[in-house]
């Protein structure tokens, strides 16, 4: 009988080696699609018994998200101490509706479950300590992200600063907000009713219109026009066509200027001139002067057609340049219109590559990771070079150019008493119903700039509509985020 | 005989007290890391559980060194560590859902080591047992049998295999599956020799005659009503995948095994299409996730491994809560879910180790009888682990049956201990140096044809 027993004793081993070749299958490889299944509450609960990490800003700095511990299934209850100016950085930490934001995208530091703290959970398991989560500290200047919050009003619209030589973004307001603290509630009812609100909302509180909405960028889209003029052989003052209406070719239809005048005498003007009074046919000329080659590299150069953040910090949207359209469409580009679209988040790039003499910088906003103790910085953000997008000297052209439009051009509501500030308007037509949107970007000091900011106005609904323009509305509320930045 | 027969002269006593006491060690680590990791606290009975742990199973090393001295110095300590993790984890899980079942669990290994010290004690030689064969046969059917009957039948989640006494509850397939293995093994060593002669050759395989095919026909049949009526696949497959080894190993004829795959395969065809029960269990072995409600317990169970992990998420502090039942036919998962892969490879390999203990006694004994039962018990006892642990994992589609030593259940838990009281009397007697002459108690022993191999 031994023969036989020896063969029962290999099938018992192989029904043995079934049962760990499967344990290893399951919990091995296929534990973490199982742990990201919908509906698997473990997961969850488990993130939700540990000590979830802040977000922080500023110096010293401030948590603009934290837990704190509550009784319940759920041991921690996630607050935002100031919902709305934040929300769309933050994001939200919902039971029910996930994650968003840097609470979404910074998620494994956050909760603590990120690979660098290997070891450290080795060492909590053995010791017996509740692990805790990381602090994630943003780049955001309060001071600056509050002037463009109360700046902003009760305009829809958004508000983007950055700083030129890094790519740190210091401010970004996006309006209107919403108040991530009922998504966050451990009670369901409340979550689902705040979730209701803010879906059936037609303004759509939750869209980061800093960076993940773009629009029409009007006439601010005239500083890439310049900029690629530079770059290929136009002075500041070279004299170009600039007569009331420009004829589209190929068509029967015109682009006028915005009060129906030639900009200069002999229906010729200047780069600079141009630029100072927002001369629609000169830029429409020197659109199809350099074609859509030249125009569309230099867009792509500022940042176009890739979307930022690209380390995934909070959603964002590309900048769209056309890579095909007609030449009457290239004129009507070369000024921000037709199929041109912009996030707030480009057009500030736009004014930082300029102030940091041509050299565009990566945007990021998450500035530091910390450890649990919020004290030990485990990783500092290294500032990261994009593109040369002009050369050094168009750029301190473009800077001059820009001081004109802020010292005697469209740009007047924008100057800071004792610093010089380089900008542009813009005030992009979106129909002939709608109100236009209202532009503007700058940067200042002019000689040493510390801060690039974008305005955006979509509805203005205290203003009338004839009104709406981008140095008149958007100007001003980019002077306080300058002024904030530089006071600061 | 193989040369194992010449390796015996240790006894292994003092190996098997070490590994008693180191096997004790892991239970009491288990058991207060379970505290640790929900309270943080030392449990205030630590010491008095360790203790307990150490008199009750000094018992049976007592036990065994005065009456099966050479007996096999791993089974007992596996036998410990295993059960000691069982109570752990029940204990874990009566912390999270308020219950204690644990302290009902600990009483019932107690009269699980008294059974074993039982067997070990009144089975002086495992050759009487083949004296009642068919007594065991017709217990056996009766066992199988009560939890059919209206009165002290009783239904727990769609099976039908416990029997309920007042508040005590019994699962008598446990106790029929060690009282079948003593009858098989007695009926196969009578027949073996008919049963092995050969009938029509097909394939290459020489099938049995065509009319000594009635007792697998029988256990077949018996197999099928119980799932019938039981509404469970598990021990029916048990009982039947036992038979068809030992009359394999009886006969030495593999179209035995051919024909037992046959037949289970009809029957599982069968079964699935006659049982909505049955059906249910195999849509939610293919595809769990088509219905997450209807399939939540092997879907929580299949969260807690992964949540688990290679290294588990420590003892207390996992959920295994959320598996339901996770304390009886879940234990597995909720071991895996916080010792993690390599504590569910550990007890899968002491089941392992357990298991070619058994086989070993069954290669190393004389008599065909004692190879029989030693090798029924083990292979039963594998199967079994392989079908429940399978089970949990999603090897296999879902059945109940308990895991050895490790759920909740007392009928479980004690005839366990009794299988394993029977497994230490078998080893006793096959690493025992100079065989006494056996007793002639078996009526027919003299007149049986012995095989020679």
């Amino acid at each position: 009988m031994n023969s036989p027993i020896r063969k029962v004793a290999a099938g018992c081993l192989l029904l043995c080696l079934a049962l760990l070749a499967n344990a290893t299958f399951v919990q091995a490889f296929q534990a973490n699609e199982l742990n990201e299944r919908e509906g698997n509450r473990r997961v969850l609960i488990d993130e939700y018994s540990r000590e979830r990490g802040p977000i922080l800003v500023g110096e010293p700095p401030v948590a603009i998200a934290e837990s704190s511990p509550v009784d319940g299934e759920l041991g921690y209850l996630r607050e935002y101490p100031e919902p709305e100016l934040y929300a769309h950085l933050t994001g939200f930490y919902s039971f029910f509706y996930g994650r968003d934001g840097i609470e979404r995208t910074q998620n494994d530091v956050l909760s603590g479950s990120a690979d660098r703290w290997f070891f450290r959970r080795l060492i909590d398991m053995v010791t017996g300590q509740q692990p805790r989560g990381g602090g994630v500290k943003l780049t955001i200047n309060p001071a600056a992200q509050e002037a463009a919050w109360d700046a902003l009003g009760n305009n829809k619209g958004a508000v983007v600063a950055i700083e030129p030589s890094t790519g740190a973004i210091l401010a970004m307001v996006s309006k209107p907000s919403y108040d991530p603290n009922p998504l966050a509630s451990h009670d369901i009812s409340t979550q689902q009713e705040a979730w209701a609100e803010l879906e059936e909302d037609d303004d759509n509180p939750r869209a980061n219109r800093a960076a993940a909405e773009i629009l029409p960028p009007g006439s601010v889209f005239k500083l890439v026009t310049s900029a690629a003029a530079l770059e290929n052989g136009f002075e500041p003052d070279s004299v170009i066509p600039a007569p009331a209406e420009y004829d589209l070719p190929q068509s029967e239809r015109t682009i006028p200027n915005y009060n129906g005048r030639a900009c200069g005498d002999n229906n010729e003007t200047t780069l600079t001139n141009a630029l100072r009074i927002s001369c629609n046919t000169a830029f429409a000329f020197l659109g199809n002067e350099l074609g859509l080659d030249v125009m569309r590299d230099q867009a792509e150069k500022f940042g176009f057609n890739s979307a930022p953040l690209a380390n995934a910090e909070v959603r964002s949207a590309a900048s769209n340049f056309p890579a095909e359209m007609d030449d009457p469409s290239l004129a009507q580009s070369a000024i921000g219109q037709r199929d041109i679209r912009a996030t707030p988040l480009q057009i500030a790039m736009v004014s930082a590559a300029i102030a940091n003499r041509g050299q565009l910088m990566n945007p990021y906003l998450v500035d530091e990771l910390r450890g649990p103790d919020l004290v030990r910085v485990l990783e500092v953000t290294e500032p990261e070079v994009v593109s040369q997008a002009v050369s050094a000297e168009t750029a301190r052209q473009l800077t001059e150019m820009m001081v004109e439009v802020v010292e005697n051009g469209t740009g007047t509501p924008a100057q800071i008493s004792g610093i010089q500030v380089a900008g542009k308007t813009g005030t992009a037509q979106t129909g002939r119903d709608d109100p236009p949107y209202a532009w503007f970007t700058s940067f200042a000091p002019a000689d040493n700039p510390q801060v690039a900011v974008a305005v955006v106005i979509e509805e203005a609904p205290d203003t009338a509509r004839d009104d709406i323009a981008g140095g008149r509305l958007a100007a001003p509320i980019a002077r306080a985020v300058m002024e904030a930045v530089l006071g600061s | 005989m193989s040369v194992d027969g010449a390796l015996v002269p240790r006894r292994g006593r003092g190996i098997e007290l070490a590994l008693l006491i180191f096997a004790i060690g892991i239970a009491t680590a288990a058991y207060v890391s379970v505290d640790l990791g929900a309270n943080g606290s030392v449990p205030a009975n630590a010491v008095a559980y360790m203790t307990g742990l150490l008199v009750l199973t000094g018992v049976a090393h007592v036990i065994i060194r005065r009456f099966a001295a050479y007996a096999d110095p791993l089974i007992l300590p596996i036998v410990v560590t295993l059960n000691g993790l069982g109570l752990a984890m029940i204990h874990r899980l009566d912390l999270a859902e308020g219950k204690t079942n644990a302290a009902t669990q600990l009483t019932w290994m107690v009269v699980g080591v008294l059974g074993f010290v039982a067997v070990v004690v009144l089975v002086r030689d495992h050759r009487i047992l083949s004296r009642y064969t068919y007594t065991a046969a017709l217990l056996g059917i009766v066992l199988l049998m009560l939890p059919m009957l209206p009165l002290i039948g009783h239904e727990v989640r769609g099976a039908r295999i416990w029997i309920q006494i007042g508040s005590m509850t019994f699962q008598p397939g446990e106790a029929a599956k060690i009282v079948l293995i003593v009858a098989f093994a007695g009926y196969l060593v009578r027949t073996k020799d008919a049963l092995a002669l050969a009938g029509r050759r097909v394939l290459g395989v020489d099938l049995p005659r065509a009319r000594d095919l009635g007792p697998i026909l029988v256990i077949w049949f018996a197999a099928l009503g119980i799932l019938a009526v039981q509404n469970d696949l598990g021990p029916s497959l048990l009982v039947f995948g036992i038979f068809v080894l030992m009359i394999y190993v009886a006969t030495e004829r593999i179209s035995w095994v051919v024909l037992g795959l046959l037949l289970a395969a009809i029957g599982g065809f069968a079964a699935r299409a006659l049982f909505s029960h049955v059906q249910a269990r195999f849509t939610g072995w293919l595809d769990p996730f088509s219905d997450t409600d209807r399939f939540g317990q092997i879907v929580q169970s299949l969260y807690g491994l992964a949540y688990g992990g290679i290294t588990g998420t420590g003892l207390g502090r996992g959920r295994p809560d959320l598996v339901p039942f996770a304390e009886s036919d879940f234990i597995a998962s909720a071991l895996g879910e916080e010792l993690g892969l390599t504590g569910l490879m550990a007890i899968i390999v002491l089941y392992a180790i357990l298991v070619s203990r058994g086989l070993k006694a069954a290669l190393v004994l004389r008599d065909p009888f004692g190879k029989l039962l030693a090798m029924g018990l083990a292979a039963g006892l594998m199967l079994q682990v392989f079908i429940v642990i399978g089970g949990v994992t999603k090897l296999i589609p879902l059945t109940g049956l308990t895991t050895p030593f490790l759920s909740l259940g007392g009928s479980s838990l004690v005839m366990n201990w009794v299988l394993v009281g029977l497994l230490i009397r078998l080893s006793d007697a096959a690493r025992r140096p100079s065989p006494t002459a056996p007793p002639p108690t078996v009526d027919d022993a003299a007149t049986q044809v012995v095989k020679l191999t």
